[in-house]
């Protein structure tokens, strides 16, 4: 075993996945959200189509498009391995527990909350993203040149209530993922300072709430307003 | 016998410096052929066994509770001395030596207490050295404190934990030692004998707490770091594990037990709440820095209270008796412990306590709330007020505290010499378990100087000299000494467990505290005395034929770890009323109400009593043979304490 | 005050265990908790039941022996040991369950008696500075900013409880590791196997089984001794530092 492997199979190497690839998708998600706040334009989706196929065909982009995707992969097996490990650090539970009195609820629950993310992701990306690369997207026109006209299955989708209500109960958990995640995933990589701690924290939970909120917003906006 | 101190001869500060010149060394690749046995891993066991096993000794060593991190020490608020005079206020090695030897009210030997002295130094640095975390001036030097009435600054102190810092520092080079493979470390293992060779020791027979198991470990040498009996007394300041077990019998197998009377009684604990109560908490005996202590001034004012007709808050200044402002002008709230003690016990007696019990005094800080504000109070014991009101429920900052004297500490011990040797050879003692240093009574803040001095400075020296003049073959555990001692354990364990009586074990202990407090407590009389002998005898016969234990051997049995240790209390207790019926004088911590001043103070004996009391065992039922070691003066002026 | 208790009761290592209900009559509200315990032991020996075995010895909130997970907390209700913790923080008529640490990494012994030689194996793995005794410099040679020794106090007040542990969802004992990490790394002694007590002691640390970190602030929110989870972070900080940059490979 190098040391890197074994650095990686430590409880905190373990952490450090954690915290790298959930840092780098509270960044991704930054940039998602405000590419799609474009959905609000009003101009019938000619600026969302564009920056749709810049998403998909910019090389830079793409590159960080894969990285997303590993840090996707990588958060999720690690939270598994993490969980295996922390599952089996108490094989016999207690009968009585009183977490509430000494820690938040999403901290205890960031593993139920990321599952529920995941089928979340799950369908969304089988939603729009498949759609996208392999799906039978109908095309437009923009100044003579043709774009895949993500904006009318967008619009489409979020017809349909049901849908809707998944979007934004989705997005509640993201926002509790989110407000405990983003402070620890600071603390798990040892950037604790008393002069800047609280400027994360504070950061971190006005990001859960904004960012989940701009994201529920959008199918909303959409089904109030067809 | 004639007990040789074996203090090196020649002027006192040449006396260690020379006496480690002489003593014979063992050969770097021979200490690997050694073994020993430490038992206990508080401050002087945990250091030793370090040291020693620094040094390329195989240690064992073993402690009751599951760690070594545990053992009492860590309990220790204030701080520990040091000769360092870094706060160039004029002390000195010679002035703690002399002030050691004036507070112990000269029953401690000059020799011992010097070096004590000389090597205070030395222990500090090592302390830092391993990273002690001790108080720091903003400059990043070490600060100090001047500590139980002492002129100068000398205590080193790491907040109010210094014994939990000090533990955890010795435990670590301990731990170092673990890793490293010399010590084998012996949890949740108590010593229930000690095996004695012609004439030496040579390993002792423990009871593995978990499964029960008695086993026998051989070595060429034993060092006994297993504390002090406070909890003789039932309640004490000590953890409620603490015990005399290990240390009495050794003393069966031959090991002389000196001074066994004297008692430290500490003024500034938490009194009593009931029948209930288990063990007794100090709080630091800083609070007297700004606390004054107080009683009502008639029985009539302190029956309202006690009765919950008025509150302490409403009794008026006039109302209110200051008795050690009163008596003692000049030090007031701060005269020495005992003194401080037994005069809240002059006042409880004269019926003027303030508690529903009737024991306990004020400890008020009205007057510097004011003269300082709450804020600055807060500042300074904010932790200690915090402390006292989780136990008692009670806000000190608006009602005044309730304390009572309480067992702290006791000065009595195994007999050593001047290597800590006991009078079987290769069985040593260290720390509060010996008997040596303190004299009649101990000054604040040096019970952390002792045990450390021991373990870490004097015992590699005198066990080396001990060793270097033993073979280097290992110890034969298959000798039938063995055997025998370790039959012996076992056939008293299955004797307690027969027994199958009615009261449980702490109604013996309780019995046995409580004759002990009033009959050989804080003040002691001939009648007394004599009582509580008869009574303790009693108490002893009815334990032996009436005592619960339920459970067997082969398994953990606290109920069964408790019997075993109240049995021994039971016999030691009798040994220190013997004592203290002995010694027809007052000194330190022993007050013989037949011998005090016309106002009251302690009356020493210094023609007839200057000496080391040692008890020689002579068998079960026998009456212990007193042996005396005359105590030389040659450096230090006898003269009375006075504190008015 | 007349109290139930649900009490775990287990008879050795290998026993499958389970609770027990007692009723506690006349309890003071002045007694502490293990009283409480004490007198409930004598009532069962009298009556020729096997007294309630649990860890306790100082009892005064230092030695840190006892134990206890009462009512879904470790150490009961107050941010204290079980022995400081007093009956008036209960009320008349309640019913308490009381259980041992559970903790892959604290068997069980009896009853509510666990073994906690992990933290000892955690200590002994680098929680020192190499120094035999003797041939130290002066206590005085290196100057400590005072900052720095409040920190490393801070650090060091740790009881090695076990609270920590059982009151973590994951059962981890990352603050008792990183408590002593910590206290090493800040201080000067410490420096100079800094990376490589960091490496050790987590490694010790997880082979003994414990959990790893989620970040809650449950530990630090029962921490008798009230010790802070930025030691956590700093015991990450010297982690990461010292596998990129040390020689052990």
């Amino acid at each position: 075993m190098t040391w890197v492997t074994k650095t990686l199979q430590s409880s905190l190497g373990r952490k450090l996945i954690m915290a790298l690839t959930g840092l780098f998708l509270i960044l991704f998600l930054t940039g998602h959200v405000s590419g799609n706040l474009l959905l609000f334009k009003g101009d019938g989706g000619q600026a969302f189509n564009m920056y749709a196929k810049f998403m998909t065909t910019n090389p830079g982009v793409k590159l960080l498009s894969y990285l997303t995707y590993i840090s996707v992969i990588g958060h999720v097996i690690y939270s598994i391995f993490l969980t295996q490990q922390n599952k089996s650090a108490r094989p016999v539970s207690y009968s009585t527990s009183n977490g509430s009195s000494n820690s938040a609820w999403s901290s205890r629950n960031m593993g139920v909350l990321g599952t529920i993310i995941l089928i979340f992701l799950v369908v969304h990306l089988q939603g729009f993203w498949y759609q996208m690369h392999w799906g039978n997207v109908p095309t437009v026109e923009y100044e003579g040149e043709t774009y895949k006209n993500l904006f009318e299955i967008v619009s489409f989708a979020f017809q349909n209530g049901l849908l809707v209500g998944g979007y934004v109960l989705a997005m509640v958990f993201l926002a509790f993922h989110l407000s405990h995640g983003f402070a620890s995933a600071f603390q798990t990589l040892g950037l604790n300072h008393k002069k800047y701690s609280p400027a994360i924290k504070a950061i971190g939970q006005v990001y859960c709430v904004v960012v989940p909120a701009l994201f529920a917003s959008m199918p909303l906006y959409i089904y109030f307003t067809s | 016998m004639i007990l040789d101190s074996k203090i090196p001869a020649g002027p006192l500060a040449e006396k260690w410096t020379k006496h480690k010149f002489n003593s014979k060394l063992v050969n770097p690749a021979n200490k690997r052929k050694y073994d020993v046995i430490v038992v206990g891993t508080g401050l002087a066991g945990a250091s030793a066994a370090a040291s020693l096993a620094e040094l390329g000794y195989n240690v064992k060593a073993f402690c009751f509770q599951d760690s070594p991190r545990r053992a009492h020490s860590i309990a220790a608020q204030g701080g520990i001395n040091a000769a360092k005079n870094y706060q160039n206020d004029g002390d000195s090695i010679y002035r703690l030596f002399y002030d050691t030897i004036k507070g112990g009210d000269y029953r401690a030997r000059e020799g011992n207490v010097y070096r004590l002295a000389e090597v205070s130094v030395k222990i500090i640095d090592q302390c830092v050295a391993q990273g002690v975390p001790f108080a720091r001036e903003y400059g990043g030097l070490l600060a100090n404190r001047s500590f139980g009435g002492a002129q100068v600054s000398r205590t080193f102190y790491a907040r109010g934990q210094t014994g939990q810092q000090l533990l955890l520092g010795a435990y670590s080079a301990l731990s170092r030692q673990v890793a490293n493979g010399k010590v084998k470390l012996f949890p949740r293992t108590e010593m229930m004998d000690l095996v004695v060779i012609d004439g030496q020791a040579k390993g002792i027979v423990t009871r593995n707490l978990i499964t029960g198991a008695v086993e026998t470990h051989a070595a060429h040498a034993v060092l006994l770091c297993t504390g002090g009996y406070g909890n003789v007394f039932f309640l004490s300041t000590n953890a409620m594990g603490s015990n005399v077990t290990a240390a009495w019998r050794a003393h069966k197998r031959g090991a002389y037990f000196a001074n066994p009377c004297f008692t430290q009684i500490h003024p500034t604990c938490i009194p009593v709440s009931g029948d209930h109560q288990s063990k007794l908490t100090l709080m630091s005996e800083s609070l007297r820095n700004d606390g004054r202590v107080w009683v009502p001034a008639t029985q009539e004012i302190a029956e309202k209270l006690r009765k919950g007709q008025i509150k302490a808050n409403d009794i008026k200044e006039e109302e209110r008796d200051y008795f050690l402002e009163r008596k003692y002008p000049s030090f007031g709230n701060l005269v020495p412990r005992d003194v401080a003690s037994r005069n809240a016990k002059y006042v409880c007696d004269e019926g003027r306590g303030v508690n529903e019990t009737g024991e306990a005094v004020f400890l008020d800080f009205r007057d510097a709330i004011k003269r300082d504000t709450r804020k600055i109070i807060e500042q300074k014991y904010g932790n200690l007020f915090d402390m006292y009101k989780q136990i008692t429920g009670e806000d000190p900052y608006e009602m005044p505290m309730m304390i009572y004297p309480a067992v702290h500490y006791t000065m009595g011990g195994l007999w050593v010499d001047y290597n800590l040797m006991t009078t079987v050879p290769g069985l040593y003692a260290l720390g509060e378990a010996n008997f040596s240093e303190h004299g009649a009574n101990r000054l604040g803040a040096s019970a952390l100087m002792q045990g450390l001095a021991d373990g870490y400075f004097v015992i590699p020296y005198t066990v080396g000299d001990y060793l270097a003049q033993l073979a280097p073959t290992k110890v034969d555990e298959n000798h039938p000494e063995f055997a025998r001692a370790k039959e012996e354990v076992k056939q008293g364990i299955e004797r307690i467990l027969k027994i199958n009586g009615t009261k449980p074990v702490d109604y013996f202990h309780k019995k046995l505290g409580k004759i002990m407090w009033d009959k050989c407590g804080m003040a002691r009389t001939e009648s007394g005395l004599k009582e509580a002998k008869a009574e303790i005898q009693a108490l002893k016969k009815e334990f032996w034929s009436n005592v619960k234990v339920l459970g067997t051997n082969e398994e953990l049995n606290q109920t069964l770890e408790k019997a075993n240790r109240v049995a021994d209390f039971l016999e030691l207790g009798e040994l220190m009323v013997d004592d203290a019926l002995n010694r027809n004088e007052s000194c330190g911590g022993h007050f013989r109400e037949e011998y005090q001043t016309p106002d009251g103070e302690a009356l020493r004996d210094d023609e007839n009593y200057a000496y080391v009391a040692a008890w020689k065992y002579l068998g079960e039922g026998k009456e212990e043979e007193l042996v005396k070691e005359e105590l030389v003066f040659e450096n230090v002026k006898l003269t009375q304490r006075s504190y008015k | 005050m007349k109290l139930t208790l649900k009490i775990w009761r287990q008879k050795n290592a290998a026993d499958k265990g389970g609770f027990v209900t007692y009723v506690a009559d006349h309890v003071s509200k002045d007694m502490s908790f293990l009283e409480m315990l004490d007198v409930l032991n004598d009532q069962l020996t009298e009556k020729g039941e096997d007294p309630v075995h649990f860890d306790h010895d100082c009892r005064e909130g230092i030695c840190g022996m006892c134990s206890l997970y009462i009512n879904g907390k470790p150490h009961g209700p107050l941010q204290t040991t079980t022995c400081q913790l007093h009956m008036r923080s209960f009320s008349d008529g309640e019913t308490i369950t009381i259980e041992p640490w559970r903790a892959k990494a604290f068997p069980v012994v009896k009853d509510l008696v666990v073994n906690r030689s992990a933290f000892d194996r955690i200590i002994q793995a680098g929680g020192y500075v190499s120094v035999n005794t003797g041939g130290v410099p002066d206590a005085n040679e290196i100057p400590i900013p005072k900052t720095v020794a409040d920190l490393a106090m801070d650090a060091a007040q740790c009881i090695g409880c076990g609270a920590c542990v059982a009151a973590c969802k994951n059962a981890s004992a990352m603050l008792f590791t990183s408590a002593k990490v910590s206290q090493l790394a800040l201080l000067p002694q410490g420096q100079v196997e800094r990376k490589t007590r960091a490496e050790k002691m987590v490694a010790q640390m997880d082979a003994e089984g414990f959990g790893a970190c989620t970040n809650t602030g449950a530990c630090e929110a029962e921490c008798p001794k009230g010790i802070s989870i930025t030691n956590i972070a700093r015991m990450n900080r010297e982690y990461f530092s010292a596998v990129v940059s040390s020689d052990n490979m």
